[in-house]
């Protein structure tokens, strides 16, 4: 423990000091608690709604409230869950594991955490007024636009999706210079662990993506607010245009939240395989790939509108070329596996799950890129079944196998290993008595967004089961919370690294400390913490001369971390907490009135301008520790 | 009344199915073979604990098998997606040469209904229905696609794949039933409150010439005195003010055409059977049954209803 590090890098005391926070480990800390809290939100409401769907004309819940139910939990699932959840674990994780003391563009990210909540909060506390979203998670035109849904539900909508894409956009940026500039010396690019590759193409495709849904959830409120004719057909508009605006964004989308499972597989596997994992290249080369061949598939959500057949065709081609980079990956861990020696704990169980359920949601989602299938299974049930099939399998599993594994270096307390496989079990079990028997409803011609049906159409008894498992799964997230609080609460303490781990977060201590290393790593290898060899005298092990009494950091170079130059980080400020209040005050206003666009941007520019006011007192220091070259 | 993908009672549905079975082989063939490596994997290589020394050996050295099994894996599933992709494409051209339909249909969605127009040359013989789909048994009828609000889908799963309904735009589908049977569609795009509610009936008919030209027929005059109360009860009440009758005043266009109205199965587009007690307690109070559909609640006097429900009665 250092005391003069510690003091630089902390956060300050108290409720302002707690507003002020810049340490990625508390803001990383703070998003992942959040999304978890939100996933607990809308799986409340996928409950009730399985409830309701647990017997033929059932009257538990209304189609006005069972449409906001259904809407809602896919927009928090996607958009406040799936994809924040993993740009938090980004943000704990990417600079332990490159050997950096903070992420770039500190204030930025802490900014983004606050936008996010409040977005968060916002849905969730227009469902209980209730005006939840009720036109579904894509928002369909018309049925979105002025006519055919009045009141504010759309708008709600419509600007949750602004706040998630601004912080979106923020974090991704944060992550994609971390990872670029502030890699440890000797991290080159081919040395960078695979969760932190994955992560750098996460956020790349999120920058590209996420402008086009802004750009629709724009127009859409425009439509809505001041009348513009974007999307009604009427006066020139085109409903169309929305479908691929939303799917250009859409299905990159469930990507950027797919890739990151793929991360926690590639960290985990390797691990618990007892050997480095096989075909690094390979992976790379996947991960990148599958970044490019996600822009090209949106059509496929779209094969049942009026578009040309040979045009589709093409989108059939492309959606079934992005199987082949996940099989590599696929291959490769098997591989890895093959070749190991293999402990079986928790994280690794959940990496196990993803085998069985992401690829029999992969493969149905070969199905679904033909087109004459997917003309039959498109918007049933049996879309329901592959799409969480595929992102739970994808990205749920491997994120609760992430969070086995890396709570002892969050928390610094180990899980229970047998309430773990019990919450395993459930979950697994659950999931499958849930979402298995929706295949069949599809089949059998039960379209999704139904909030009834008629006991003659036979499919009273699936769905029934399909209840039955929806509440194993909760019963597993009661379990869990029992777990995680147990293990809070009189866990063992946890070593550095208990897994036997190779890579730099398992080299510091658990948890790290507010600067994350004593001495920041000099890196030779993919998995530093398994190098063997020794290190020639005349090298260094680590990097010096470095001030410690300010938040002085190591840059490199993008290519091969060659330290570059050094630069200052900023200190705690509580500026980008008020310049996100008055953002989502501008917001929440908007959907009312248009003024408060104007209006509402005079207190963002306040805040904007004094969150980058320098003080005299900072930049003396900084000129102190200048050095001439 | 079947709503099945995998009860083909079509060419295309049939072309379809076959395609969804060759998927389902080469899939489950890839999925026991991948959990196949993966259960080699558990079952022969030993067990570790965190302890274990991590084996950074394979860093130093190729490995050969390993490599080889991926590439081979890789290159098997590269020909296997490519064998799908052909035999999707070679089923969408199947579906889409067809024959060339004599029959036309035009139906428009409704938010939560479907208006049915049968075209014909001679205009004198064009005529409209609602919510129940009759075509030939063996003949394809195309079908011109439009919605009048929000975007719709039309789907009858025995019959084909579906096909978005999209306000501003016409499309086509052909539809052809080869065994004579009655099947069910439903709207398969969320288009508001009432999306699981918006069903439709599709009845290939053997007989389908006798019942076009029966519905070509206006609605007979009413003969007995409560059939005539009940007659003025429509077409000076607020039913005519949505509804249409041919041969009588009423020419409401806003809600389904009633002139054959006791010759469909089902009440309210698939939500209840077409019976008296069904329909009295629709007329009464529609929104008890499809809470945010358009029609008003129409309290009247027992015998104003007994009257009306006769008329209708006579609308075969």
């Amino acid at each position: 423990v250092n005391p003069l590090l510690e003091k630089t890098w902390r956060d300050p005391p108290g409720l302002i000091g707690a507003l002020s926070a810049l340490d990625h480990k508390t803001i990383g800390k703070r998003y992942i608690v959040t999304a978890f809290a939100f996933f607990a939100g809308a799986g409340l409401m996928a409950a009730l709604m399985r409830i309701q769907l647990s017997r033929p004309e059932n009257t538990f819940i209304g189609p006005d409230l069972y449409n906001q139910l259904f809407s809602t939990h896919g927009t928090v699932m996607m958009f406040l869950f799936a994809v924040p959840v993993m740009q938090g674990m980004a943000v704990y994780l990417v600079p332990l594991m490159i050997g950096a003391r903070s992420v770039a563009f500190p204030r930025m990210n802490a900014f983004a955490y606050w936008i996010y909540l409040f977005g968060g909060l916002f849905i969730f506390t227009s469902l209980l007024l209730d005006m939840g979203p009720d036109a579904g998670w894509f928002s369909y035109v018309p049925l979105s636009g002025p006519e055919y849904t009045p009141g504010k539900r759309t708008d709600v909508w419509a600007q949750t999706i602004t706040f998630s894409e601004l912080s979106g956009l923020f974090a991704a940026i944060v992550i994609v210079a971390t990872t670029l500039k502030m890699r440890a010396p000797g991290m080159t690019l081919a040395r960078m662990p695979l969760f932190v590759w994955a992560m750098l193409v996460t956020s790349f495709m999120i920058l590209v993506a996420m402008p086009s849904v802004m750009l629709a959830s724009t127009a859409l409120i425009l439509d809505r607010l001041v009348s513009t004719h974007f999307f009604n057909p009427a006066e020139g508009g085109d409903a169309i245009l929305w479908q691929h605006l939303f799917w250009f964004f859409g299905h990159p989308e469930v990507y950027f939240i797919f890739i990151p499972g793929l991360a926690f597989m590639s960290a985990i596997i390797p691990v618990f395989s007892r050997r480095p994992i096989f075909g690094y290249p390979a992976i790379v080369m996947s991960l990148i790939a599958t970044g490019f061949l996600s822009f090209g598939l949106w059509v496929h959500h779209m094969f049942a509108a009026h578009l040309p057949e040979l045009g589709k065709s093409f989108f059939t081609a492309a959606s079934m070329l992005i199987a082949i980079p996940t099989a590599m990956q696929i291959f490769c861990w098997i591989a890895t596996m093959w070749t190991g020696r293999l402990d079986l704990r928790t994280p690794m169980l959940y990496m196990l799950a993803f085998f069985f359920i992401l690829v029999l949601g992969g493969l149905t989602g070969i199905m679904v890129a033909s087109v004459p299938l997917d003309l039959q299974l498109h918007d049933t049930y049996f879309v329901v079944a592959h799409l969480h099939y595929v992102l739970i399998g994808g990205a749920v599993f491997p994120l609760f196998g992430a969070w086995y594994y890396w709570f002892p270096k969050i928390t610094g307390r180990m899980m229970s290993e047998r309430l773990g496989r019990a919450q395993f079990w459930l979950f697994f079990i659950g999931f499958n008595v849930a979402f298995y028997p929706m295949h069949h409803l599809g089949l059998q011609g039960m379209p999704r967004r139904v909030y009834t049906y008629t006991d003659e159409m036979g499919w009273g008894r699936l769905n029934l089961l399909s209840s039955v498992g929806a509440f194993t799964i909760a019963l597993s997230m009661v379990l869990f919370v029992i777990a995680v609080v147990a293990a809070l609460r009189r866990g063992a303490m946890a070593p550095a690294n208990p897994w036997g781990a190779g890579t730099l977060e398992w080299a510091t201590a658990s948890p790290p400390g507010s600067y994350n290393f004593d001495k920041q790593p000099v890196v030779r290898g993919r998995d530093p913490l398994w190098e063997s060899e020794p290190v020639p005298a005349s090298e260094p092990t680590h990097v010096t001369g470095l001030a410690e009494h300010t938040r002085e950091a190591l840059i490199t170079t993008v290519l091969d971390a060659i330290p570059d130059h050094r630069s200052v980080f900023v200190n705690p400020s509580i500026w980008p907490f008020l310049t996100a209040v008055s953002v989502a005050i501008m917001f929440l206003g908007s959907i009312f009135t248009p003024w408060a666009v104007v209006w509402g941007a005079l207190p963002v520019a306040v805040g904007a301008t004094l969150w980058f006011w320098p003080r005299r007192a900072e930049t003396d220091e900084h000129l102190a520790i200048e050095k001439r070259p | 009344m079947m709503q099945d993908i995998l009860s083909a009672a079509g060419p295309q549905a049939e072309r379809i199915e076959a395609l969804w079975w060759l998927f389902v082989l080469v899939c489950g063939v890839v999925f026991v073979a991948i959990l196949a490596a993966l259960a080699w994997a558990l079952w022969r290589t030993p067990r570790a604990d965190p302890a274990t020394l991590p084996d950074t050996s394979v860093l130093g050295r190729r490995q050969r098998g390993a490599e080889f099994a991926v590439a081979g894996a890789v290159a098997l599933s590269t020909i296997g997606l490519v064998a799908l992709a052909v035999a999707s494409f070679v089923t969408d051209r199947a579906i889409a040469s067809i024959g060339a339909p004599d029959i036309q249909i035009d139906v428009t969605a409704n938010r939560w209904w479907w208006d049915i127009r049968y075209d014909h040359q001679d205009k004198s013989k064009i005529f409209t229905t609602a919510n129940e789909l009759h075509i030939p048994v063996g003949k394809p009828v195309l079908l011109r696609l439009r919605a009048s609000d929000v975007i719709h889908s039309f789907w009858v799963p025995n019959l084909g794949g579906k096909k978005d309904m999209i306000p501003g735009r016409q499309s086509t589908i052909t539809l052809q039933a080869d065994k004579p049977g009655t099947y069910r569609g439903q709207c398969a795009e969320f288009c508001g409150a009432q999306h699981a509610k918006m069903a439709l009936v599709v009845v290939a008919d053997e007989n389908f010439e006798e019942w076009a030209q029966a519905q070509r027929q206006p609605a007979p005059a009413p003969s007995g005195a409560q059939e005539k109360r009940g007659h003025d009860l429509f077409v000076n009440g607020p039913c005519a003010m949505c509804h249409a009758i041919q041969g009588t005043l009423a020419h409401g266009r806003r809600a389904p055409d009633l002139t054959h109205f006791s010759s469909r199965q089902t009440l309210a587009a698939g939500t209840l059977p077409n019976s008296l007690g069904h329909l009295a307690g629709w007329i009464l109070d529609p929104h008890s049954i499809k809470p945010g559909v358009n029609m008003p609640p129409n309290p009247m006097s027992p015998d104003d209803l007994h009257a009306l429900l006769a008329y209708l009665g006579t609308l075969k």
